[in-house]
């Protein structure tokens, strides 16, 4: 592929991760998380066995431990909320470095904690190695209703002209001397919103004309068919698979 | 005549909603594989007219007629498929996540699937000489890059006219002569709206010009340009320093 939508998760590569068809990874990442949800919190063997298993599929799509660490980060709002559970939540006391917590909190905040950042590190290995056109076209083959797939993909597409279009009105509003600086200038910047807005509105107007023109009749052509084989399927599928025994002797324990 | 003409229009009115009236009965005909400048001043009418050569707006009297086959709802997919039409934006135009998407659009709307999609895409992509950019998404690509992928994304249907607004607004003089190198190496019919003059006289032999909503003169582009009278009445200037008869 050439430089297709790079977005910032995405790390360009030819790995065996990287190769397989999105849909069969949405899939294998979807089967993880929910294996890993349905693991009970005190089996903390068990988590370290899954964080064993995505190591070894950050190695095998040869994704650097720092650049996955680096994107854990959008996780940081969860794991304040995390950190208070084990001070706000009511229960059985218990004292940490001379500090009272509560126990039910400490356990409630150890299974957000664990399980949030494992999801997050599945979908951020996803993200790493798969375009966002890839994902939803898998998104697409997986059923998402084509109405949704359309907003997504002229998301994609229009997101930079849009951006774009918001920086010029942004020169010129300075280039007139203006500096948003506090509340009595928040009508112009409303302002220009709006303006934004009904440039949008009305590009959006022409691009259905285009689109209408060359025979749009309502439903997008499924372009790029990446049918998945057998194999992989297995591949794929191989992470949710492994994961699952160890849930099954964590339940059973 | 002996073949039947790419684009025939009758009496050709039409009214806005609001009320506006745009076109006052514009008559014209364009023969296979003619190359056509309309020319006019703003507000002339002239984008009203090229909506209404592949259906979008509908005539109020009057008929347009593609290669024989009368524009209306009933051959709606087959017309849109002969008239090939290039908005002035290409950004508009080019709607799809990639230009091979972009150009694929029309003919997978057709039914079009598989190998013989590629080959069509890899084909329309070669004429305008954008073969190496099918995987580029078209914001990465230059303004005169994106005009030639949106004429690559009309000729992948096999269009029996191809319709340009403004083809070479905002082009620098490079882009500009390398679009007109793509358009004459094309053997379709062209219908060219511009207010670039010389680029007419250079691009298309005939040129017609409309006007408040008619069609006020037609014939050889070196001779309306020349008409100094004609081209004043209807608001039409060539640029400084340009004279048409001197130009070979
Ligand atoms: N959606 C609309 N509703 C009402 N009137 C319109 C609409 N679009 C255009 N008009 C009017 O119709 C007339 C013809 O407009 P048109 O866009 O066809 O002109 P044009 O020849 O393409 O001009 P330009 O050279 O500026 O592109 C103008 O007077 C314009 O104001
Ligand atoms: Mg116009």
């Amino acid at each position: 592929m050439g430089a297709g939508h790079a977005h910032k998760l995405y790390r360009r590569g030819d790995s065996p991760v990287h190769g397989l068809p999105p849909h069969t990874k949405l899939v294998a990442v979807l089967g993880f998380v929910l294996v890993v949800v349905t693991t009970p919190r005190e089996a903390v063997w068990a988590f370290a066995g899954y964080a064993a298993l995505l190591a070894a599929v950050a190695a095998l799509a040869r994704v650097p431990v720092g650049f996955l660490l680096r994107r854990l980060a959008i996780e940081v709002p969860f794991v304040a909320f995390a950190l208070l559970m084990p001070f706000v939540v009511p229960g059985e006391q218990t004292t940490v470095l001379g500090v009272a917590v509560s126990v039910p909190g400490l356990w409630g905040a150890w299974n957000i904690l664990a399980k949030g950042t494992l999801g997050v590190a599945a979908s951020v290995l996803l993200a790493a190695t798969t375009e966002l056109r890839g994902l939803i076209l898998g998104l697409q083959r997986l059923g998402l209703p084509s109405l949704l797939v359309q907003i997504a993909s002229f998301m994609i597409r229009y997101g930079d002209v849009v951006t774009d279009e918001m920086r010029r009105m942004s020169i010129a509003r300075r280039s007139r001397g203006f500096e948003a600086r506090g509340v009595r200038h928040w009508g112009v910047l409303a302002k220009s919103a709006g303006a934004l807005f009904i440039r949008s509105y009305e590009r959006g107007e022409r691009v259905h004309l285009a689109m209408v023109s060359r025979g749009y009749t309502g439903t997008m052509p499924l372009l790029d068919e990446r049918p998945a084989d057998r194999a992989q399927w297995a591949a794929a599928l191989a992470l949710p698979l492994a994961a699952l025994p160890i849930c099954l002797l964590a339940l059973l324990g | 005549m002996t073949s039947t003409p790419s684009l025939d229009v009758r009496g050709l009115a039409y009214a806005y909603p609001d009320g506006h009236q745009a076109l006052f009965g514009v008559d014209l005909t364009i023969g296979r594989g003619e190359r056509v400048a309309l020319l006019g001043p703003n507000g002339a009418g002239k984008t009203t007219l090229v909506l209404h050569l592949n259906g979008i707006l509908a005539a109020g009297a009057g008929s347009v007629t593609v290669a024989g086959l009368p524009v209306g709802k009933k051959h709606m997919a087959e017309i849109r498929r002969k008239v090939g039409i290039v908005f002035q934006d290409p950004d508009d135009q080019l709607f799809m996540p990639t230009v091979r998407e972009d150009v694929a659009f029309g003919p997978a709307s057709a039914g079009l699937r598989g190998a013989a999609l590629d080959a069509v895409v890899e084909r329309a992509l070669e004429k305008v000489g954008m073969a190496g950019y099918a995987d580029r998404p078209p914001h990465h690509l230059s303004f005169g890059q994106r005009r030639r992928v949106a004429v690559a994304t009309v000729l992948a249907t096999e269009p029996e006219i191809l319709v340009l607004d403004e083809p070479s607004s905002n082009l620098d003089p490079a882009s500009r002569r390398e679009l007109a190198d793509v358009l004459r190496s094309l053997d379709v019919t062209v219908l060219m709206v511009t207010h670039d003059l010389p680029y007419a006289l250079e691009l298309c032999p005939r040129s017609l010009v409309l006007s408040e909503g008619v069609i006020a003169a037609d014939g050889p582009t070196r001779e309306i340009l020349s008409d100094e009278e004609l081209m004043t009445r209807h608001r039409l200037e060539l640029p400084f320093g340009f004279v048409p008869g001197s130009v070979a």
